[in-house]
């Protein structure tokens, strides 16, 4: 048991769990032929079935009832604060399950040239006044019932009155901002606390304007919107779940990284030394000082963003999206392009952190601007 | 009722009366709420401070003496004394000094300060701030938060901002 125990607090160290993660899913969504092969061949599409929607309930049912027997998780688990983490994470697995295994069924009825399950729904009336009503009523009555037994059963986590000169130990944000703490480890506070956040809102207000694919309105399908349902779901379920889910049970003390049955000892030790871009090649590669002149200072950093935006768009434009270019038009696909590589920086940028601790890319204290 | 009749002379008084009062009544709550942003007494420490004498920090160690209440930290090295504000340059939160580990660790994001109060990891971009420091006339050490020193800008290099001894 310590041993499994171990093996999983090793695996659960950012660097190695975040980039299995990020494979995972793309074998579990395939967005092409090539991980569509390996998506049947591993029956990760059974996953939406009746049968894999129990395997996935109980495989997680399983791992937190038996990581409940360890003390450590046991504690971070049943804070207070953290019970509305274990419930996102069972309320977003359904309701993703419920969603694909519609859609898995569509496809396969479209496969056959007929016509998806809602279209027959559709056929049908049914009135609002009482069908409808009633059940919205047994369905109020439920969630205050709930609501009501989860105030008496669990206290609110109080605590002793704010003092500007004690800042809590680990002090975390509220439960549906810990994602956004996250990202603030990474990068500058006016980038994450402002700029991305803002890109998020935008971002998604864009997207019925952006997207002009008028298949599968209506209607649940995964095929017919390969692209669109991968690129929400990676925001959806990596860049904001994953990073509460992290936020939650991984950060301890001193904002440090603990595996979920690891103690949370705030004496841990833990070499960070972080190390900007112009550091890492004048004073490292290049064995000298760092050049008095900002921008001298500063250019490789400003070449290397400027190679992400401008090359990396290129890129992908020639390659992967040579057919999405087309459908969508220039305008519409210069947003999605631009709001895509703001989404990918903010992986790439944690995992070169991780692997480099690489603190700041352009950094320039002088005028609050680092990237 | 008796239907007296209201000349021009009395409404008009009687008009000037009721705006007087009003006016007054006004005035009177304002002066008040004006009032109300002086207190008399204020509960909160003084931007400057007398922080003890020299001798009685020793060599090597960050004193928590002033945190709770200033803020600040009083820093003792070999060669003289620095005053460090306790608050974190990435989003305003109070690290926690880890004598152990020789560094000031925010709770927040993980930012890691040195002894010097340079940043060195976590997203911090910039070292904590550095308050003047003098010796009163007393043989006290002064303290003043109204003027900082911010070592990204040099001003480290600025006689008030370190204590030589």
């Amino acid at each position: 048991m310590e041993a499994i125990k171990n093996f999983i607090n090793a695996c659960a160290v950012p660097s190695r769990m975040f980039p299995v993660i990020v494979l995972l899913f793309f074998f579990v969504f395939p967005v092409n032929s090539f991980f569509e092969k390996y998506n049947k061949l591993f029956f990760l599409d059974r996953l939406w079935t009746k049968k894999g929607g129990i395997f996935l309930f109980s495989t997680l049912t399983m791992f937190l009832s038996i990581g409940m027997l360890d003390e450590n998780f046991r504690h971070t688990v049943s804070k207070p604060d953290n019970l509305p983490i274990v419930g996102l994470i069972y309320a977003s697995l359904f309701f993703l399950w419920v969603a694909l295994s519609q859609a898995r069924e569509n496809d396969l009825r479209l496969e056959k040239n007929e016509k998806p399950k809602e279209w027959h729904d559709s056929q049908e009336k049914i009135l609002v006044w009482p069908d409808l009503v009633s059940i919205e009523l047994i369905a109020m009555l439920f969630a205050l019932g709930f609501l009501f037994t989860w105030g008496i059963l669990v206290d609110a986590p109080l605590e002793e009155p704010a003092n500007l000169a004690t800042s809590p130990n680990p002090a975390k944000a509220p439960w549906y901002f810990l994602a956004l703490q996250e990202m603030l480890v990474y990068f500058d506070p006016a980038l994450a606390g402002v700029i991305f956040p803002t890109l998020i809102v935008v971002g998604l207000m864009a997207i019925p304007y952006i997207d002009n694919n008028h298949k599968a309105t209506g209607y649940y399908t995964f095929k017919e919107r390969k692209l669109a349902i991968t690129i929400f779901l990676f925001g959806w379920i990596i860049l904001w779940l994953f990073m509460m889910v992290i936020g939650t049970i991984l950060r301890g003390p001193n904002w440090n990284f603990y595996g979920p049955f690891e103690y949370w000892d705030p004496h841990k030790v833990e070499a960070l030394t972080n190390i900007n871009l112009s550091e890492y090649l004048y004073v490292i590669g290049l064995n000298m000082g760092l050049p008095g002149n900002i921008f001298i200072r500063e250019a490789p950093g400003i070449f290397l963003i400027s190679l992400y935006f401008i090359g990396g768009g290129f890129l992908l434009t020639k390659t992967v999206f040579k057919n999405l270019f087309k459908s969508l038009g220039p305008l519409r696909y210069s947003f999605f392009l631009v709001l895509l590589l703001f989404a990918t920086s903010l992986p790439i940028k944690m995992t070169l952190r991780w692997l480099f601790n690489l603190k700041y890319i352009v950094s320039i204290p002088e005028f609050f601007f680092n990237i | 009722m008796s239907k007296e009749k209201v000349t021009r002379r009395v409404f008009v008084s009687w008009i000037f009366l009721g705006w007087t009062l009003f006016l007054a009544c006004l005035g009177g709550l304002g002066t008040m709420l004006l009032r109300y942003l002086f207190p008399n007494v204020l509960f909160e420490p003084s931007q400057s401070f007398k922080a003890g004498y020299p001798e009685n920090y020793a060599v090597g160690e960050v004193s928590l003496l002033w945190k709770s209440k200033h803020g600040v930290w009083i820093v003792r090295t070999a060669e003289g004394l620095y005053a460090l504000s306790a608050v974190c340059t990435h989003l305003g939160c109070t690290p926690n000094w880890l004598s152990g580990e020789k560094k000031f660790k925010c709770p927040c994001h993980g930012s890691g300060f040195r002894f010097s109060g340079i940043n060195f990891e976590g997203p911090a971009p910039r070292p904590l701030e550095r308050f003047k420091i003098l010796l009163g006339d007393d043989g006290q050490i002064l303290v003043d938060k109204t003027k900082k020193f911010q070592q990204e800008k040099g001003e480290w290099n600025d006689p008030a901002s370190f204590l030589a001894i």
